[in-house]
């Protein structure tokens, strides 16, 4: 196992010095952004437990909405995967494991060795972020196929689909920074997976798996002035099409609108929260 | 978006000067005041037990964290006010080898190369060279978590040379390493150095700065007990002992009386162990002596041996309490029994 004992030659002893420059320049924003983000996509990719776990614990999520509780919820004129499926492909950046994964960065050394390094210190979150969108993209693709395996089908045209997806990546990029920020307070990668849980009330007091009129009456505001519940309705509205007024409660333009601008907020404030706490660390 | 100026100038002071350097974490004060100087073209090493503040000021001088109170200059670089332009002219290799298990040697060290600001072929080449100084091109295309830990270790000493540092600095290079890897890794930094790199490192091992430095800072609670080279430490540690015991508690008189010309001290003798300890300029030498000497006489011994100074001794000597002890303000002062051939606290050389 062990590699050959470095022969301590001076010919070798020089060749750090004699054989690479000092970089003329920093790396700018994009080039730290991009290296980070590679990482992070090549250790996801290689590393079967994230790779296969993530896939199969969100399927099975929408397998047992689907088929176990589906038949109890009520949802009126609309079939419930069809109400289903545009909710888990909305909110699935709040189920990614981003949180987890900075906190592991943070606890092995590389954010130390990173912020060591002369680049633009809030590149490196902002790959982490594009990675995360990335991968959480496939997650939502992964979803989208077995939905439409187990009947989802999109009634609102081509358009309305390719801008549902545009949606959904909208907001996984913001909540990527919701859980990079977690997983920067968090101090270790198990307080991070604790973390994790605490926007499930953001999940379930929403609208994404049973309708807001089914949930008691003081609850009702706060679930419907909530950001999930404005995501998981564009994204719905597009992909159902129709009357969404009469469906849904609220016409497809007043989800968008009100979604885009939680996704800017949310983006806004833990992008700016992260790189002032990465900073300082 | 790069910033276009050109590279900090290479300037001929030490490699770092921190003075009076404070940090502290609630009641615990990490760095109490802490002076340095590690000379240029040099070897420093920060001994110290656990706590000590080794790694803090290591963070200081790799800009990870911004010191409480006090001045500290890198590469003649102001830290605090300019930590970007330090950025440029350091590596770290910290506590923990931060080397990414999924990905292979290679890949880890093309990323950190890029992040110091190699492009393309450039830092695939940087890559190259490093792989074959740490010993490591056979290994190159394997995922780390194939590695042993000698090997991560040695891929993260790697790291931070990529962007071909002035000044590096390593934190515990070889904690938790078997000791014949730690001798490898030692060996991999012997020849960095004669590649002409400054290097920073601590340490909780008096050997392995004996080892390696040319320059030893000790550091407890925060602040600096004793600084010079190795030996100078290990005389101010307390000498070698010479150690004895005879098999007839009657010979103690004699065996003392013989071996008194040998020491630097009176000879110290344990009659119920029916020991004589005696500390000794040069170990072996007088070793060999006191055998031959007593052998010459007859007297039989049970067991005869050299006691070395150990990093314990050093603390116990330098301030009065051992290394591993409960934080406690009262007993860093240090204590005046320190032999004055070494600068001790706060006289950096
Ligand atoms: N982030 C932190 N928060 C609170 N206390 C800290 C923090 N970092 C360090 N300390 C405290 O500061 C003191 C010095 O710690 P430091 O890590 O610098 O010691 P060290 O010499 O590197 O020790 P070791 O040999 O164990 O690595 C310790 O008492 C430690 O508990
Ligand atoms: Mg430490």
């Amino acid at each position: 196992m062990t590699a050959p004992l470095t022969s301590p030659t001076s010919a070798s002893a020089r060749s750090i010095s004699a054989s690479i420059q000092a970089p003329a320049r920093p790396p700018g924003v994009w080039a730290t952004a991009a290296t980070y983000a590679t990482r992070t996509i090549k250790q996801f990719i290689r590393t079967p437990q994230l790779l296969v776990v993530n896939a199969v614990t969100s399927i099975m999520f929408l397998l047992i909405f689907r088929f176990v509780f589906g038949g109890a919820i009520g949802t009126g004129d609309v079939a419930y995967v069809d109400f289903l499926i545009p909710a888990l492909a909305a909110v699935s950046g709040l189920f990614a494991g981003g949180a987890v994964g900075v906190a592991e960065d943070m606890e092995s050394g590389l954010f130390d060795r990173l912020r060591s390094l002369p680049i633009p210190r809030p590149a490196v979150l902002l790959g982490r972020s594009i990675a995360d969108t990335l991968l959480n993209t496939w997650g939502t693709v992964i979803t989208l196929v077995v939905g439409v395996i187990v009947g989802f089908r999109v009634h609102g045209g081509p358009v309305a689909a390719v801008g549902a997806l545009a949606l959904c990546i909208v907001f996984a990029a913001s909540f990527s920074w919701l859980m990079i920020f977690l997983g920067l307070v968090s101090g270790s990668a198990q307080a991070a997976q604790g973390m994790s849980f605490s926007v499930f009330p953001l999940i379930f007091v929403s609208s994404a798996y049973v309708p807001v009129e089914s949930m008691p009456g003081w609850l009702q505001p706060i679930a419907n002035n909530q950001p999930v519940t404005a995501m998981v309705g564009a994204v719905r509205a597009l992909v159902i099409g129709g009357d969404t007024e009469a469906l849904l409660g609220h016409s497809t333009s007043w989800f968008v609108v009100r979604s885009l601008l939680w996704s800017i907020v949310i983006l806004v404030v833990f992008a700016s929260l992260s790189a002032r706490r990465f900073a300082r660390l | 978006m790069s910033p276009s100026h050109p590279a900090p100038a290479r300037h001929d002071g030490p490699t770092i000067e921190a003075i009076g350097l404070r940090k502290h974490y609630g009641d615990v004060h990490a760095l109490d005041g802490l002076d340095l100087v590690a000379p240029a073209g040099q070897v420093t090493a920060v001994l110290g037990p656990n706590g000590a503040g080794k790694t803090t000021f290591v963070k200081a001088v790799a800009t990870l964290l911004r010191p409480d109170a006090g001045t500290l200059r890198v590469a003649g670089i102001d830290a605090i006010a300019h930590p970007e332009q330090v950025r440029r002219v350091i590596g770290l290799a910290g506590q923990n080898a931060a080397v990414e298990p999924a990905l292979t040697g290679r890949e880890n060290l093309v990323m950190i190369a890029r992040l110091f600001g190699h492009r393309g072929d450039e830092a695939r080449a940087a890559a190259d060279v490093v792989l074959d100084e740490i010993g490591l091109t056979d290994a190159g295309d394997r995922a780390v978590k194939t590695y042993s830990g000698g090997m991560r270790r040695r891929l993260d000493l790697g790291a931070s040379l990529v962007g071909a540092p002035r000044v590096l600095l390593l934190d515990e290079p070889t904690t938790g390493l078997d000791p014949r890897t730690r001798i490898e890794l030692w060996e991999s930094i012997r020849s960095l150095v004669r590649g002409g790199t400054d290097v920073l490192l601590t340490t909780q091992y008096l050997e392995e700065a004996d080892q390696l430095a040319d320059h030893v800072v000790i550091v407890d609670h925060g602040k600096v007990i004793a600084t010079g080279t190795p030996s100078e430490l290990k005389t101010l540690a307390g000498r070698d002992v010479v150690e004895v015991r005879v098999r007839d508690g009657h010979d103690l008189g004699d065996v003392a009386a013989l071996l008194a010309p040998l020491g630097t001290e009176e000879p110290h003798v344990d009659e119920p162990a029916r020991r004589v300890a005696i500390p000794v300029e040069r170990g072996t030498a007088a070793l060999t002596d006191a055998v031959r000497i007593i052998g010459e006489r007859g007297i039989d011994l049970d067991d005869v041996g050299l006691r070395r100074p150990t990093l314990d001794e050093v603390f116990l000597t330098l301030t009065g309490h051992p290394a591993v002890e409960a934080l406690d303000p009262e007993t860093t002062e240090p204590s005046t029994h320190g032999a004055p051939a070494p600068h001790t606290h706060g006289a950096p050389a």
